[in-house]
């Protein structure tokens, strides 16, 4: 039984902590119709970033600033927040489809960095002994998990009701007016472009916030954790769950991420030995099928935007 | 060195070409970036495997390496079958996922599903072969030593001269067939083609299968020159993109010039970079190319 | 009962969106030999109408028949193979291939050795074609650019010719060179159905007009009698070239 519970807080933490990167995705292509294939190396500069300002002192590696849980995810947001206005200034006139080829690539690029810039990442080591805040004020596992999923939930709590409160202001407003239809958001008095990159770099700082708390959770970073993978899962999260709606996305992030590790658990029981090391592949393979039959029977996904069907439900 | 980097830059650089060719056609004419479409290259590589074990089960003639080369006619035949068999997913693919949302969606959506595409096609490599790198061929080669101290394999010699028939051939087909006139029209106005007569789903049908043919000879070659991996086709995601955006979409010597320039550009690169930062260097050219002429080099301005 | 028109709308409802109809209940008619126009304001659905007719859009309700039979949504490719011919009003060439290239194209419905044989006799009947034959289509002037668009859809030898504002770029005696080639279609037999914004000159020429206006038929009738009302001259007169993008746009 309490393996049971301490297993449903695990899966909470990290489905609540991809969820939080699905809001972020959702911002931008949900709310703002800006296509960003480089979600992973948005979580990923955020989890660099959370390693290096709280993690230990380490040989011949940038650290040991030891700062406060807080501070490092602050200090997440912000990096990848930086990263997203350079990106964002280069490539946000772009196409759609052109944008999703240039961010793919900056996340490659981000990997690589991560792979290979061991002063600031560790390399392919990665980084180890990054702390856990709720080490330090709980025993026990299955205690430091629930107070960690508490931090957990009021960290989606407090995105998620700004979120919701950013979508329904005037700027919110003028998010869906920009993805409908660029020369009539201009007429509205800002400029389109101002408000895409503001978009593209908020949703950005909420995938770097999602990054750090992945860290601290799991306690060490590799630059594996980052393969473009995760972008596409992050994607068939906010697919599946419905674009352009909170709720559905943080519902997308919980049901993929319960696939992903139910199949996992099944296929570990199931599948022979010799043949494990493919069950990752099948996991992958259950994935890309997800995403592509909801998009061929349910394209808005469970529950898809909760105003009238736009022209972007179409288009 | 440079020489050699030229060398095999020109090498690396004809295969990325081979499926430069068709992601640049299905952007054109379907107008979506395909981001399934370098799996196709894996899916051409393996397939060949299969057809491989086949003919050169027949022994003799077929398993008997020709020349200086370290296959013989059954790789080539089962070069000829992954072309057949690429089709057919390909086709498989348009007909069942990328057409339908074409019809009920709109472009981005098909990206999304290329991405789902991708995902699935290159796992199930995994879970078919195994993720160990596998060979055509564990002949041994001598290494034929150009002026300059270049060296090169036969077989690379092959994939250059390989890639150089099928350019030509598709020329010949795109500027004298009338299908391949009519693909041209095709990818300059859909309605204008329809409106004069030409039936635009059979077109696009050789648009899949030119594409993935081209792709599964681009995957066959890079698993006789270097090895077959399930990651071939993902690892060549941005270069294929890197080539069809840099020659322009819907251009085949675009395309070709576009594989050109990424090969020789990634293999000259480690000459003033670490090699690691390489898989880096068809992104720098996509952010330049978009950002100095998002037309390509062969695009047209007008749109 | 008498032998059936070349072309018969009735009642067509279309439109780009399925719930958002521009046409809402069209009809028209042109006999062989009979050239007809349509015209009115910007937004009425002139374009829409004939490419509908063209099976570029698609026909929601009402029905299209060619020569009594129903070809109401018939693949356009088919159409065009059936022997309408259809001239779009921008873009209406492939400007990226040469001139013999977009006559290949025209040519896709017949057989490979027919259509090499009308891309000839074609080019006896427009010369220039035959001098410009290699050239980029973009590179000819607006006139020419034009006169390859007819030449393209006459490959086929229509029964119905469809034309989308014709001499929309062109100058004044490029226009009046046109209309005689319209006219000489017309008197070979084949029925045209034209859109144009050049109302009086369109008139001139045709045996009757359509006047739309949001997406229904106003008026019609013979094309003299159009002419002499001056009511429909002032309304349209005016309209001339502002509307034209966006019809083409739409």
């Amino acid at each position: 039984m309490i393996g049971l519970v301490s297993y449903i807080v695990f899966f909470l933490i990290l489905s609540l902590i991809f969820g939080i990167a699905v809001l972020g995705l959702n911002l931008q292509w949900g709310f703002t119709g800006l296509f960003n294939a480089g979600v992973a190396g948005f979580t990923a500069i955020g989890a660099y970033t959370m390693a290096i300002l709280t993690g230990p002192a380490r040989d011949a590696v940038l650290g040991g600033f030891e700062l406060p849980f807080v501070v490092g995810l602050i200090g997440a947001m912000m990096a990848s927040g930086i990263g997203a206005v350079i990106v964002g200034l280069a490539t946000l006139k772009l196409r759609h489809e052109y944008l999703a080829v240039a961010t793919f690539g900056i996340a490659v690029t981000i990997q690589l960095v991560c792979l290979n810039w061991e002063y600031l990442t560790g390399g392919t080591l990665g980084l180890i002994g990054i702390p856990n805040p709720s080490k330090a004020w709980a025993d026990g596992p299955l205690a430091q998990n629930a107070l960690y999923l508490l931090v957990v939930l009021v960290v989606v709590g407090l995105t998620f009701a700004a979120l919701e409160r950013i979508v329904k202001s005037p700027w919110g407003r003028m998010l869906k007016a920009i993805r409908e239809d660029d020369i009539a958001a201009a007429s509205l008095g800002k400029s389109p472009e101002r408000v895409r990159l503001e978009a593209f770099v908020l949703g950005c700082m909420i995938m770097g916030l999602s990054g750090a708390l992945y860290v601290s959770f799991i306690g060490y970073v590799s630059p594996w954790d980052f393969l473009p993978i995760v972008t596409f899962q992050i994607w068939t999260m906010l697919i599946v769950g419905g674009s352009a709606n909170n709720r559905g996305a943080l519902l997308g992030a919980l049901i993929v991420w319960g696939v992903w590790t139910m199949s996992g658990f099944v296929i570990s029981r199931v599948v022979p030995s010799e043949i494990q090391a493919q069950g990752g592949a099948m996991q992958a393979v259950l994935i890309g099928l997800i995403l592509v039959v909801t998009l061929l029977i349910r394209p808005r996904g469970l529950i898809g935007e909760e105003l009238h069907v736009s022209r972007h439900a179409r288009s | 060195m440079i020489l050699q980097h030229i060398a095999d830059g020109i090498l690396s650089g004809a295969i990325v070409a081979l499926g430069a060719i068709g992601l640049s056609f299905t952007m054109k004419m379907l107008r979506f970036a395909n981001f399934s479409h370098s799996e196709l290259l894996t899916w051409g590589a393996y397939s060949a495997l299969v057809f491989l074990a086949f003919f050169s089960s027949f022994g003799g003639f077929f398993d008997q390496t020709i020349g200086p080369f370290s296959f013989g006619a059954d790789l080539l035949l089962a070069m000829l079958c992954a072309c057949i068999a690429t089709s057919i997913i390909a086709l498989l693919l348009h007909r069942f996922v990328f057409e339908r949302l074409s019809r009920m969606a709109g472009h981005m959506t098909m990206v999304f599903a290329s991405f789902g595409v991708a995902l699935t096609l290159r796992h199930l490599v995994v879970l078919i072969w195994g993720s160990d790198p596998i060979y055509y061929s564990r002949e041994l080669q001598f290494a034929i030593l150009l002026p300059g101290n270049v060296r090169v394999m036969p077989d690379q010699v092959f994939l250059l001269g390989l890639t150089v028939v099928v350019v030509i051939a598709l020329h010949l087909f795109m500027s004298r067939s009338r299908t391949g006139i009519a693909m041209r029209g095709v990818a300059e106005s859909p309605d204008l083609a329809r409106a004069s007569g030409v039936n635009v789903d059979r077109i696009i049908t050789w648009v899949w299968a030119i594409g993935a043919s081209g792709a599964a000879i681009g995957g066959v070659l890079y698993g006789m020159t270097v090895q077959l991996r399930p990651e071939l086709g993902f690892s060549l995601i941005l270069p294929l993109f890197a080539a069809a955006i840099l020659g322009g979409t819907g251009s085949l010597y675009g395309a070709v010039l576009g594989g050109l320039i990424v090969g020789l550009s990634e293999n000259l690169s480690v000459m003033v970079i670490p090699t690691t930062y390489k898989p880096a260097v068809p992104f720098l050219l996509i952010l330049a190319i978009l950002y100095f002429r998002p037309e390509g080099i062969f695009g047209e301005r007008s749109r | 009962m008498t032998a059936p028109h070349v072309l018969e709308a009735r009642d067509v409802i279309a439109g780009y969106a399925p719930d958002l109809p521009i046409l809402h209940g069209v009809s028209v008619h042109v006999d062989a030999g009979e050239v007809v126009s349509i015209i009115g304001p910007n937004g009425s659905g002139k374009s829409t109408l004939v490419k509908a007719i063209a099976g570029l859009v698609r026909v929601s309700a009402g029905n299209v028949r060619l020569d009594g039979r129903d070809i109401t949504g018939v693949a356009a490719h088919k159409l065009a193979a059936e022997g309408v011919g259809y001239v779009p009003q921008t873009g209406n060439v492939f400007a990226t291939l040469t001139v013999r290239e977009n006559l290949v194209i025209g040519g896709a419905p017949l057989a490979k050795a027919a259509a090499l044989d009308r891309i000839e006799e074609i080019c006896t009947i427009y010369p220039i074609l035959e001098e410009r034959m290699h050239d980029k289509a973009g590179s000819l002037s607006g006139g020419q650019r034009q006169i390859l668009a007819v030449a393209r859809a006459l490959l086929t030898k229509p029964r119905l010719m469809l034309l989308d504002e014709p001499t929309a770029s062109l100058s004044p005696m490029a226009a009046g060179e046109l209309f005689d080639a319209v006219r000489t279609l017309a008197e070979g037999g084949a029925a045209v159905l034209m859109v144009e914004q050049n109302v009086k000159a369109a008139l001139r020429m045709s045996d009757r007009g359509h006047v739309l206006a949001e997406g229904r038929n106003r008026i019609e009738g013979p094309a003299a009698d159009l002419l002499a009302d001056e009511g429909i001259g002032e309304i349209f007169l005016g309209f001339r070239r502002d509307a034209a993008w966006k019809e083409g746009a739409g």
